[in-house]
């Protein structure tokens, strides 16, 4: 790997900050500005975290149901699966975050081995 | 490790509390879920012939996952600068409710707002839940310095993730690969999931996830916008119709 290679060209920087960082940060300068003005109990907020959280839900979906890289190399049932089998982990163990996501990576790679 | 108690010496100076934060990064199994997410960061930002300096730009000044993933994602698959940034942005829109509940932990009536900006910058899932946990065991004074080094610890852990995931990205078989992607959604559901309070944040959860598939059918360009509005409404109204009405 080249020492150019690790630095890039600054277009590629560019790029970074006007997709990434300027639609990412305003929301939470916008956070920051209007955070102090408004009740943290106040419904429309309470709106805007459901919106939110759903967005997010969206995010994680996407993520399984349209995956990148080398997560493409799995079969669709796998991946469902190994969300099913995280989350019942996840219930049963009274909503451990560990245990949800490695009942889940288990499922997956021990699927992947069996399936070779 | 425990925090000392909210007397103690050990609180006397802002560095003292910025050094508890850092440590703190030790007392969290989110550290090791986030190390595993950003070496998958890494990977795909290598895979995508992105430089490793982007890489790390883009976890230093964007500090969120899923907009990390999908920036790669979008701009590696060919979309348009105009069509990454509306993605990204609409995944974003969850940091401002973030924000705007996270502050209010840390503030004092002296309190100016550009002591928040580094707090505000920080904020994401992970120091969301952390802040909910951590915060109460630490003097109110002290808490912007204490979450400015908690903050200061993750991201460190995350750059040498990336930095790790890029040089391993070569060598990496496919099936570790996926193994590594796959920790985002399963991490952001557990997560997100053990953080909700009420049953429309449940409810927000579930359609939000269910959704989506039937938005992704429209392909617009903007389903999650899509999806997570309805959704979010739909909860919206579960919240409504219990604690409003009643």
């Amino acid at each position: 790997m080249s020492y150019a290679q690790l630095i890039g060209d600054w277009q590629a920087l560019v790029v970074l900050f006007v997709a990434g960082v300027v639609p990412n940060q305003i929301w939470r300068m916008l956070g920051l500005w209007f955070g102090g003005g408004i009740d943290e109990g106040s419904e429309l907020l309470v709106w805007v975290r459901a919106v939110a959280t759903a967005i997010l839900a969206g995010v994680i979906a996407q993520i399984v149901v349209e995956p990148p890289g080398a997560l493409a190399s799995v079969p669709d049932t796998l991946r469902y699966g190994a969300v099913g089998a995280g989350l019942i982990a996840f219930l049963l163990t009274r909503r451990s975050i560990f245990a949800g996501v490695v009942t889940g990576e288990v499922f997956m790679l021990a699927g992947k081995w069996w399936l070779g | 490790m425990a925090l000392p108690p909210l007397d103690s010496p050990q609180w006397n100076s802002s560095w003292l509390a910025f050094g508890w934060g850092l440590r703190s990064v030790t007392q969290t199994i989110l550290t090791l879920v986030l190390f595993a997410t950003y070496l998958g960061i890494g990977a795909l930002a290598h895979d995508t012939h992105f430089s490793l300096l982007w890489a790390l730009c883009s976890t230093l000044f964007v500090w969120a996952g899923p907009a990390q993933i999908i920036l790669i994602t979008t701009l590696g698959s060919g979309a348009t600068i105009i069509q990454s940034a509306i993605a990204v942005t609409v995944s974003a829109i969850r940091l401002f409710p973030m924000v705007v509940s996270v502050l209010p932990l840390m503030r004092t009536p002296t309190t100016k707002r550009r002591e928040l900006f580094f707090a505000a910058h920080l904020t994401a899932v992970t120091l969301w839940v952390e802040c909910h946990r951590f915060l109460p065991l630490v003097p109110r004074e002290r808490r912007i310095a204490f979450v400015n080094g908690l903050g200061f610890g993750l991201v460190s852990v995350c750059l040498t993730a990336n930095t790790v995931g890029y040089f391993l990205a070569a060598n990496l078989t496919q099936t570790l690969g996926a193994a590594i992607l796959m920790l985002t959604p399963l991490s952001f559901l557990f997560s997100t999931a053990r953080n909700s309070r009420e049953a429309a944040d449940v409810v927000a959860l579930a359609l939000g996830v269910l959704l989506y598939p039937l938005a992704a059918k429209m392909n617009s360009g903007v389903d999650i916008l899509v999806s997570g509005l309805a959704a979010g409404t739909i909860a919206y109204g579960v919240h409504w119709w219990r604690e409003v009405r009643a």
